[in-house]
């Protein structure tokens, strides 16, 4: 029994240190990030585009602007197709394609990114013969329809049927059952998924590589390459400059707090869906 | 002789492989009160959703025979088309949670597409309320959302709903189950008083609602229909020893 | 079957639904044949031996895949390794011993960690933990070199850094998987554990843990696909070798990181299509580690 008790005890110690080794690094990233980052976090980082290499006073307007028009095409392709491809998930639920449908698009999400960046590339990049902001929009909105679609399925099930069956017994048609009362219903839900997979994708890097490309200076044209914070910040941490490791730091800042607002937002939305469907 | 507005002519239905409707063959007087009443598993909903072609839903189900509104066999006419025409009430009050009391009441309109003039719409919600007899309750809570009333009140706005479309027949799948003693009460006057607008079949599992509030009764049992007949001759006389039986209590 | 007519509104949705499903079949069968038709040239090369040759030399144009396989398998493997038993040990104590509001903050901020994208991992990586490394393998090398395991130049950058970072990125997958599971527990089992003279720990080992096996390793299988395709994180940390690591020191490359690393000035197409056939491969050990944990778990839940 002694032997219980000891063990009881050290076993309470080991959790708590494991505990204790999981978050140490969250906190060490998060002190480094401000130490190394706060620095040069001034308003000519936000305004500036790169200068010439080694110079001071460059900034990541470009890339800050170029994350925000690759992300934001990403999802206008991305939403819809998702959405619908959810909606196809949920309207033929029990039927062997939609069973094909839902593995594929597991298979899908499960794809590393740097492959999706490689199709992207094959298809797009090669066909145009250079790189553009649009290949690397498209590469990421091929990982965003399969986390919309699940999502999407996952939340429009959670509609009790009878919402389902008012509605037809009314005489309505399935698309506006689908549209006007489940969709409705479900709306917080299906936004906040959205918003998770805008969250995942604007932080990804890999599928941007060879599709946006990135770019020296300001562009808002996208057929062609394209800076993007993520890359900028890859970029810069293998350069050999001071200078731009401290605007690396800069920019992983601004990144992090990008991504986490959209997650945050997200999270709000998931959480007044189950307020609503009771 | 009385109208018919429903006949049902040998009427079958399956759920995959499991018959759970038999040769089914009765007919629905006009302005009238069926009720259906039988043991649990009988088929009563099962029934009452073929009327209202909700049964093909499920993509398991099945069915044969012919069910005549107003002489047209449903089953040649667009499903949407019957649906309006026959409209339904559920068991658990379902008012959809995105609209307020009015929307509600206007959802056959809105979820048809068709557009209503601001005077219109307002008029439809009066009277239509006026009808369900829960207009005095919720005037002043018209843009509530639809599912901030009481369990009574929720159930009368569904009915509402189903009446603001103006069909011929009304079909109530158990109403009062999930309600209390007063608010059922409610419910079986205003079904009294609606009959005399629409044609009305209420399944119910209470003998004493269906006896209080139907002229006419049908008795099912493992799909089958039993016995059909004027409400006070089923509870007083029955033909069949299995009414009886059920009636008095022996089974269900 | 008697079926009525039907609305033709509601034809032109399912055709419109239906027309999404097949979009999303053919992309992906689309995706699996465009790698395997750019991968040909290399296949056409250098057939199976592809994946069991050791030596990826571009200026030669000889191309294998083991160095990178071998690395991809052993980063991911060593970092499930370390962590789920850092992550279990820190849910069980999300689950068990800390109170709810506290309990809840802590777990915020694990899922915050997984929040944070790979790039800036892989900066925190180059500028705080390979430097960390690079000392502690120089004591290592300065004080042990006469033991092979330890007998490598001090780079700081290699497996050894990878594994760390890959752990860091993957652990609040396990970690709010097990989480979850480990909530759904019945109460009754624990209290029946308990009344028995248990103590914390045995409930928690002997009856909690077992009984939540497969939201567990379902944990664990999120989290193996996560590490098997990171990229960038990795590609920063893991010095970029294009060899077989002889031990935990030395810099390697993953399917992942080489590909990141070579694609855009791959300038012959046979390294193009060696390149390609890597994503390739990728794809398909993804594809099986998937099948093979979608397997056990449905033979895990089974068994209950």
């Amino acid at each position: 029994m002694k032997a219980r008790k000891i063990k009881n005890i050290t076993m309470t110690f080991v959790i708590s240190l494991f505990a204790g080794i999981c978050l140490l690094p969250l906190f060490l990233v998060l002190y480094y990030l401000l130490k190394n980052g706060l620095s040069s976090l001034n308003l000519e980082f936000f305004i500036n585009n790169p200068k010439p290499f080694g110079e001071t006073g460059g900034g990541m307007a470009n890339a800050i602007a170029g994350s925000f028009i690759v992300v934001g095409l990403a999802s206008i392709i991305g939403i819809p197709i998702g959405l619908f491809t959810g909606i196809f998930l949920t309207e033929y639920k029990n039927s062997k394609l939609s069973d094909i449908v839902r593995l594929l698009s597991e298979v899908l999400q499960g794809l590393p990114s740097i492959v999706i960046g490689i199709i992207a590339f094959s298809w797009i990049v090669k066909k145009m013969g250079h790189f553009s902001a649009l290949s690397g929009a498209i590469a990421l909105s091929f990982m965003m329809i399969p986390i919309i679609a699940r999502s999407t399925e996952e939340v429009l099930l959670l509609v009790p049927d009878s919402l389902k069956e008012a509605s037809l017994a009314l005489g309505a048609p399935k698309w506006r059952t689908m549209f006007s009362i489940i969709l409705k219903t479900a709306s917080s839900g299906v936004i906040g998924g959205v918003l998770s997979s805008i969250a995942r994708v604007a932080g990804e890097t890999a599928p941007l590589l060879f599709t946006a490309f990135g770019n020296r200076f300001f562009s808002t044209n996208i057929l062609k390459p394209m800076s993007v914070l993520t890359l900028q910040i890859f970029d810069y941490a293998r350069s050999p400059y001071d200078e731009l490791h401290k605007q690396a730091w800069a920019g992983a800042i601004v990144l992090v707090l990008i991504v986490l607002l959209i997650s945050l937002l997200s999270r709000v939305f998931v959480r007044k869906l189950s307020k609503g469907v009771k | 002789m009385l109208e018919i507005t429903i006949r049902v002519e040998d009427l079958s239905a399956w759920y995959g492989n499991i018959k759970v409707l038999k040769s089914i063959k009765l007919s629905v007087a006009s302005n009238s009160v069926t009720a259906i009443i039988g043991p649990s598993g009988c088929g009563k909903t099962t029934f009452v959703r073929c009327i209202n072609r909700l049964h093909e839903l499920n993509t398991s189900a099945r069915i044969e025979g012919k069910i005549f509104l107003n002489g047209s066999d449903i089953y040649e006419m667009d499903a949407m088309k019957v649906r309006r025409e026959i409209g339904m009430v559920f068991q658990k009050p379902n008012p959809f949670p995105t609209m307020t009391v009015a929307g509600n009441v206007l959802a056959g309109y809105t979820l048809n597409g068709i557009k209503l003039r601001k005077e219109e719409a307002d008029e439809i919600v009066e009277n239509t309320l006026k009808k369900a007899a829960l207009w005095d309750e919720v005037k002043d809570k018209l843009n509530l959302p639809g599912t901030e009333l009481s369990g009574g009140q929720q159930q009368r706005l569904c009915i509402a709903r189903a009446i603001a479309v103006k069909p011929k027949v009304l079909l109530f799948d158990e109403p009062c189950s999930a309600l209390d003693p007063v608010a059922t009460g409610k419910i079986e006057d205003l079904i009294r008083e609606l009959k005399t607008q629409y044609t009305i079949i209420i399944v119910t599992h209470n003998m004493q609602q269906a006896a209080r509030v139907s002229d006419f009764t049908a008795f099912l049992m493992l799909g089958e229909l039993i016995e059909f007949d004027r409400t006070e001759k089923i509870f007083t006389n029955p033909s069949n020893k299995l009414t009886e039986d059920y009636i008095t209590g022996r089974f269900g | 079957m008697r079926i009525g007519k039907f609305y033709s509104s509601d034809n032109i949705y399912s055709f419109i639904l239906y027309l999404f499903g097949l979009f999303l079949i053919l992309l992906v069968i689309g995706i699996f044949s465009e790698l395997v038709i750019n991968s040909f040239p290399s296949i056409k090369a250098f057939h199976f031996s592809f994946i069991f040759k050791g030596v990826w030399d571009p200026a030669r144009n000889e191309f294998g895949a083991l160095p990178f396989i071998f690395g991809t398998l052993i980063t991911s493997f060593l970092a499930i390794l370390i962590s789920t038993p850092l992550a279990l040990g820190t849910a069980i104590l999300l689950d068990e011993y800390l109170s709810g509001a506290f309990s809840n903050i802590i777990s915020s901020l694990i899922e915050l960690l997984s929040a944070i994208p790979s790039v800036v991992y892989g900066l925190w990586g180059i500028f705080v933990l390979v430097p960390v490394i690079r000392s502690f393998e120089q004591f290592l090398y300065l004080h042990l070199s006469f033991i092979p395991f330890f007998n490598s130049p001090p780079y700081g950058v290699g497996i050894l850094s990878a594994v760390l970072i890959l752990c860091i990125m993957i652990i609040p997958y396990t970690v709010s998987v097990s989480k979850e599971v480990l909530k759904l527990v019945p109460s009754d089992q624990k209290e029946a554990g308990y009344a028995l003279g248990a103590t914390k720990w045995e409930v928690i080992s002997k009856i909690k843990i077992p009984y939540v096996r497969s939201g567990i390793f379902a944990g664990i299988g999120l989290s193996l696909g996560r590490a098997l395709g990171e990229t960038m994180a990795v590609t920063m940390v893991i010095g970029n070798r294009n060899a077989i690591p002889k031990t935990l020191f030395d810099p390697a490359n993953t399917l992942a990181s080489v590909i990141a690393n070579e694609f855009s000035e791959a300038t012959s197409s046979l390294h193009i299509s060696s390149l390609i056939e890597l994503g390739l491969l990728l794809f398909i050990i993804t594809f099986i580690v998937n099948f093979i944990i979608r397997i056990i778990l449905r033979r895990i839940s089974f068994k209950k």
